[in-house]
């Protein structure tokens, strides 16, 4: 494997250049300002175009709808929402709604996948099967329709909320969700929180020193027990000097529904489960070629320096492997947030469904908002494999240094 | 040398694009959606995606409803033939950019008149042909008898509609707590109110007796008496072609009129005869009222041949003669004591 030492990313216009004809001379400078030309005035042939054709129709344009009240409500919102708020704070709703499930999916999806690309490889030929009968099933079917499964045929089936699975009478279950006591913040809660800041800044230094000691003296340290400790000790310790840092609102049943708690929409598990478990079928399948890509001779030569096979694993063959992984597990990620725009099909109010949707059909300024809604997808995109690239190159550099 | 020949092409490209895209700027400011319309054969005519009594495809994959016999009169006017339309299904959320776009050339759908949407849709709303009101609809069995009870419910609504700000404006109003969850179309909402999900399908009452009609069990599911706004529906088309605007309110109204003339179906062709002088106006034995809106002096004997006066589409596709059995209350005639009252044709 050579190890050429990679650039870092972002040399966008290097590449453009060199897209648009980068021979030297002459010629080329004037083919890429043709180009680029050819460019503007294309596009400002459609924005012209579409202002024209809106005036004719006498539709107001501009943003200046994102300060009206949006006048609906939203079953889910992170920040406080209420019927008399803005269509910007809809947009930031939706936006926010988006990127946890998201978030939480793209977690969920890449620890199955890789669960279940290990379960592909390993020796153990039941398990080698279930992985693999997993991948094929789930990677064969179209996404709506898991969707649909998981919210009408599984999780709708749940009983109603006057007979909900309860646990000890402070979970309820039912098929209007999943009610949990609601932590209020009390007090101690600033201490509460300093005392776990200081426990892993601890930990992280003495993480360090260990990784040094190794370096220069060849001395391995056991550090999980310390760390343990203070991870532990030191938010106990604060408890018992400042007392409990929150309570608990606790749901009780009152008229149709729970009054109380916090509260886990169907739809949203419907959603991230869905989500989750179809991406993580193309995740295994990426983490398997990725490990296969590594040559069988790495892993005897870790076996052969007295490395365990889980040091071998994590120093030797899944830094290799992750060269292959990264580009096409970034693209997996991509798909999932933007697949999460499915959302509306099962109510889950996500940026697509109450933005590109409701306000859009309400307010009726399609271009505004497609654009903005566009955008927003756009940049989520760019962040998120920007992180990914960020991340490959740091993983270059250290396999090549 | 093979880059600048690439250039060369997108440009030339580029300038042929351009001029296609002037054009169609062009041709509806030109020629207008009437022309239009008669170029292409058929009228194309935006409608529910399956609303028994208002807009849906019988088994045969014919449309029939209340609607839907707006756009075969329309068709009817233009064609002679009230079959040369092309039904599209819209969800609530699409329509009106269906509209805007130039997709289709008239909505008629359920989509009911407000301000807003008249002036900064860049819509007209042609005419009233259905009074109608949010309401709701919950299982007998939770044993709520009026609207004033539901504090702390879940409701399932239609995504882009009236009725979820009406619902907003209804519970804040009567200081109610609720869940409001929202579906892309009205099957989605209605599966989701069927499972329990929600203890409450908020819609237009006419909506709500046709959605249970497709619910496993009907009798279970009762509509509450409370009607929480007004919903006056009908056709809808695009600002900047008057004449087309004229067409088709003129096309309700002809139906509404008839119906208070006694023309039918059955009796257009004699009543066609008579030398009553409105009737002389209405069938062009008398003037070209008919020239004037841009069709033909027998403009209304079409309409009425294809679809019947108003009361027999009524009756018909929502009323008494259909399953949905609605009552004609606010839709019947003004001279009986209902709203519906059109211009005179003259």
């Amino acid at each position: 494997m050579a190890n050429e030492p990679r650039k870092p990313p972002l040399q966008l216009v290097a590449r453009l250049r060199r897209a648009l004809g980068g021979q030297a001379g002459w010629s080329g400078v004037v083919v890429q300002i043709l180009f680029v030309a050819l460019v503007v005035w294309v596009g400002y042939e459609i924005v012209d175009n579409a202002r024209a054709n809106l005036q004719t129709q006498r539709i107001a344009s501009g943003f200046g709808f994102m300060s009206n009240t949006a006048g609906f409500a939203v079953s889910q919102a992170l920040i406080p929402f209420t019927e008399s708020d803005s269509y910007a704070r809809v947009f930031v709703v939706g936006l926010l709604n988006t990127l946890l499930v998201s978030i939480v999916g793209i977690v969920i999806a890449t620890i199955i996948g890789v669960l279940v690309a290990l379960g592909r490889l390993s020796p153990n030929w039941l398990l080698a099967r279930i992985a693999g009968g997993y991948v094929e099933l789930i990677r064969n079917l179209p996404l709506l329709f898991q969707i649909l499964f998981w919210y009408l045929a599984v999780l709708a089936t749940l009983p109603s909320p006057r007979q909900s699975i309860s646990l000890f009478g402070t979970v309820f279950l039912s098929n209007r969700g999943l009610i949990v006591p609601d932590p209020v913040p009390q007090q101690p809660f600033g201490v509460f929180v300093v005392a776990i800041a200081i426990g892993i800044v601890a930990s992280l230094a003495m993480r360090a020193y260990a990784r040094r000691q190794l370096f220069v003296a060849g001395e391995k340290l056991t550090i999980w027990p310390f760390v343990l400790a203070m991870l532990i000790g030191l938010p106990a310790l604060a408890i018992a000097m400042f007392g409990a840092p929150v309570t608990f609102d606790m749901p009780q049943l009152r008229g149709f529904n729970f009054v109380g708690g916090a509260k886990v929409l169907p739809e949203f598990a419907a959603l991230t489960i869905a989500l989750s478990t179809y991406t993580a079928a193309f995740i295994a399948e990426i983490v398997r070629a990725g490990l296969q890509s590594v040559p069988k001779g790495q892993m005897e030569a870790g076996a052969s320096l007295g490395l365990s096979r889980g040091e071998t694993l994590r120093l030797v063959i899944i830094p290799q492997a992750m060269r292959v992984i990264l580009p096409p597990l970034t693209n997996q990620y991509l798909n999932l947030t933007k697949n999460s725009s499915l959302a509306v099909a099962i109510g889950y109010p996500d940026l697509f469904s109450v933005f590109a949707g409701t306000a859009l059909s309400q307010t009726g300024q399609a271009v505004e908002i497609i654009a903005l809604t566009m955008g927003v997808y756009l940049l989520i995109s760019l962040v998120t494999s920007a992180i990914m690239s960020f991340y490959g190159w740091r993983l270059n550099r250290s396999l090549a240094a | 040398m093979k880059r600048v020949s690439l250039a060369l092409i997108s440009i030339v490209s580029a300038f042929a694009v351009q001029s296609a895209l002037a054009q169609t700027q062009d041709k509806p400011k030109d020629r207008g959606t009437l022309q239009g319309v008669k170029d292409r054969g058929t009228l194309s005519c935006g409608v529910s995606q399956g609303l028994p009594g208002f807009s849906a495809p019988d088994d045969k994959g014919n449309w029939t409803g209340l609607d839907v016999d707006v756009c075969r009169a329309l068709a009817a006017a233009i064609f002679n033939d009230p079959s040369k339309v092309k039904f599209v299904p819209l969800s609530a959320k699409d329509r009106f950019t269906a509209l805007q776009s130039g997709e289709i050339d008239v909505l008629s759908r359920n989509s009911t008149w407000t301000l807003s949407r008249d002036t900064s849709l860049g819509l007209n709303y042609t005419g009233i042909s259905y009074y109608d009101g949010q309401g709701f609809m919950i299982r007998k069995s939770l044993k709520v008898n009026s609207a004033l009870e539901l504090n702390g419910a879940s409701i399932c609504v239609q995504t882009g509609t009236t009725n979820e700000q009406n619902t907003s404006d209804y519970f804040k109003g009567n200081n109610m707590k609720y869940e409001l969850i929202a579906f892309g179309t009205a099957d989605e909402t209605l599966k989701a109110y069927e499972s329990g999900r929600c203890d409450v399908f908020t819609s237009d009452v006419s909506q709500l007796y046709a959605e249970r009609l497709k619910v496993a069990a009907p009798n279970d599911h009762a509509v509450l008496p409370e009607v929480i706004s007004k919903e006056p529906l009908g056709p809808v088309v695009r600002h900047g072609d008057d004449q087309w605007f004229d067409i088709v309110k003129w096309t309700l109204f002809a139906m509404i009129n008839a119906e208070e003339y006694a023309i039918t179906q059955k009796n257009v062709d004699e009543m066609a005869k008579s030398s009553k002088p409105e009737l002389k106006r209405m069938f062009g034995t008398d003037g070209n009222l008919g020239e004037q809106l841009g069709l033909t002096k027998d403009w209304v004997t079409r309409i009425i041949k294809a679809t019947g006066n108003y009361g027999e589409s009524f009756d018909r596709n929502v009323g008494a003669g259909s399953k949905l059995n609605i009552a004609r209350g606010l839709n019947k005639l003004w001279n009986q004591g209902g709203l519906q009252y059109a211009p005179p044709i003259r």
